[in-house]
């Protein structure tokens, strides 16, 4: 059976990789062809008009399309997650210095370096400075959601304190160089291709801020996985095969080395091996620091599609005025998630399965989001 | 985008503003090419997109083409999402021969149009669908504000209303009729004033 998937270079693009070249999609007879893409608009667009069956993609992207939210209404579905975790905020080294000087510590994890990016905010603000300029690389993404969560948690509102702008992951490092963003939000190992450039200190992985937070799933057309259950389900137990098979130490060299090729990530063996074990150089020219569940390809039930993480990408939409709330279309948002199709397809594996579809998800902030009360969560 | 621009823009064709981004010189050479012998004559082209926001704004163009291969694609995504003033229909070309791609994503509407083996002579059409397909989706879009904003403003009369009936013990008609009046003498609309009376009863409460 042969089947087409399109991929973004990025760490988290490993269990497709693994699962192509390591003979995971081979055992269950899959014909597994990967096609690197460029943009998450051409992921979408091309897993619409048929040319991928299947995709690796930005996990709120699954309920933006099938909102019809920024775009054509196109229902997907997200049977299966990449992996949790992988993102850091990282800002220029200028920015950084002001952050100091209002108490940022290097390798403080809590909220107190958004604290002294908001007095570094205000100070520029009476000093009649232009905000700061913000990356990140899609508005329906996790990255967007997660900067927004942080900044606000610290009291600094992401549409009027800053400015946010979409670049390309593989843009960053040279955005920031040049000065025409002071910071991002992005999955390795594009920050830590900014700290080796020695242009950014990462001030943060997210996982800090939302620990277990999900980041990619594949997706796919709703009405495909409708016509293709068994090439769907072949697919799931290869990349739950390679998810594990990624999460064993003694594998991480050999996923760094096939990463790095240039027709994969295309970016240096050592970054995405360090970034593979949760081990991040936080400035440039200091020793990596061991970050506990930094990326998670398979451990914590990091493959499971919660419901909760649809619902609350849906509650962040809201928040940030990308769509109005209507209670109808809470249904629609979970129905994108498909835990059954994830449990279907791995109940012959002996593996042990999450028995419920959602969670109360918990932040650094001291809030937590209980899925079943979305309406109270975005009226508070 | 203004409507007008469109109308002008299907009226003649010279009069078509496009914007070509393209970090491939021999591709971007080919589309311009394609596009003055398709009779646009005011065709922009942009090697690289710094900037890329005001730079849009400053060539105001009718249309946006981009190539499938530029990262970029994301960031005029959002940028539409955050500025309907420089919200503009996108074509997009690719240098590889799909046919059934070319025809899946047009009857789609995905904004994703193909030129097959990117041939000159294909360009007009997908510049054509493109605008045709934008200006249809806007329509709705307008349309839909314009719904949203008389439900706003009749939302603001009834409260108004609701002011004067029981500030000053009127009928549901006579507080209409007052705010008629006052509209009328003062040349304003009637949304205008029933915005001040609310305002006026906020600031004296």
């Amino acid at each position: 059976m042969k089947l087409t998937v399109g991929f973004i270079p990025l760490l988290d693009c490993a269990s497709l990789v693994v699962a192509a070249e390591l003979g995971f999609a081979a055992e269950e007879g899959l014909d597994l062809r990967l096609v690197r893409e460029i943009s998450w608009a051409n992921i979408r667009d091309r897993v619409i008009v048929g040319h991928f069956d299947a995709a690796h993609m930005l996990a709120p992207m699954t309920v933006a399309s099938t909102l019809g939210i920024g775009h054509i209404k196109a229902p997907f579905i997200a049977p299966i997650s990449l992996g949790l975790g992988g993102n850091a905020i990282t800002v220029s080294l200028p920015l950084w210095r002001r952050m100091t000087e209002q108490g940022a510590v290097a390798g403080d994890f809590s909220l107190a370096p958004a604290e002294a990016l908001r007095r570094v905010i205000a100070a520029r603000e009476r000093a009649h400075l232009e905000p700061l300029t913000l990356g990140m690389v899609y508005p329906f993404s996790c990255h967007n959601y997660e900067l927004r969560y942080w900044l606000a948690a610290a009291g600094i509102d992401p549409d009027r304190d800053v400015r946010l702008a979409v670049i390309p992951p593989p843009f960053l490092a040279d955005a920031l160089r040049a000065g025409q963003i002071d910071g991002f939000c992005v999955g390795e190992p594009w920050s830590s291709v900014a700290v080796d450039a020695g242009v950014g200190v990462i001030v943060t992985p997210t996982t800090s801020l939302w620990p277990l937070s999900p980041e990619k799933v594949l997706g796919c057309r709703a009405e495909w996985a409708q016509h293709h259950p068994e090439h769907l389900a072949r697919l799931l137990r290869a990349l739950y095969r390679a998810a594990s098979w990624i999460e064993r130490r003694e594998n991480h060299v050999k996923v760094a080395k096939l990463l790095a090729q240039p027709n994969y990530v295309g970016a240096p063996e050592g970054l995405l091996y360090e970034a593979l074990g949760g081990r991040l150089r936080l400035q440039p020219g200091s020793e990596p620091t061991a970050v506990t569940d930094f990326y998670m390809p398979a451990r914590h039930a990091a493959t499971f599609p919660w419901v909760s993480h649809a619902i609350w990408f849906y509650a962040q939409m809201v928040r940030w005025r990308q769509v109005e709330f209507r209670a109808e279309q809470v249904a629609l948002v979970r129905s994108t998630y498909r835990p059954d199709l994830y449990r279907d397809a791995l109940q012959g594996l002996g593996v042990e399965l999450p028995s419920v579809d959602t969670k109360v998800e918990r932040f650094l902030d001291g809030r937590s989001f209980d899925p079943d009360s979305v309406a109270e969560y975005i009226g508070s | 985008m203004c409507p007008q621009r469109l109308e002008r823009g299907s009226m003649s064709e010279a009069a078509l503003r496009i914007l070509l981004i393209d970090q491939n010189v021999t591709r971007a050479s080919i589309l311009e090419e394609g596009l003055r012998e398709a009779g646009y004559t005011t065709v922009m082209v942009l090697r690289d997109t710094e900037n890329l926001l005001r730079r849009i704004v400053d060539a105001d163009p009718d249309v946006i083409c981009i190539d499938l291969e530029n990262p970029n694609r994301d960031v005029l995504e959002q940028m539409f999402q955050v500025s309907r003033v420089v919200r503009r229909p996108v074509a997009m070309f690719v240098d590889r021969s799909d046919s059934e791609m070319i025809k899946a994503a047009v009857e789609s509407g995905v904004g994703a149009y193909v030129v097959d083996g990117l041939k000159k002579e294909r360009v007009k059409s997908v510049v054509d669908t493109a605008v045709s397909r934008f200006k249809a989706f806007n329509d709705l879009r307008d349309e839909l504000d314009r719904t949203k904003q008389a439900l706003d403003e009749r939302k603001l009369v009834e409260r108004a209303k609701g002011i004067l009936m029981k500030q000053r013990g009127l009928g549901e008609d006579e507080a209409y009729a007052l705010l008629r009046k006052a509209a009328m003498s003062d040349n304003k609309r009637l949304v205008e004033v029933a915005q001040a009376v609310i305002t006026a009863a906020g600031l004296l409460r």
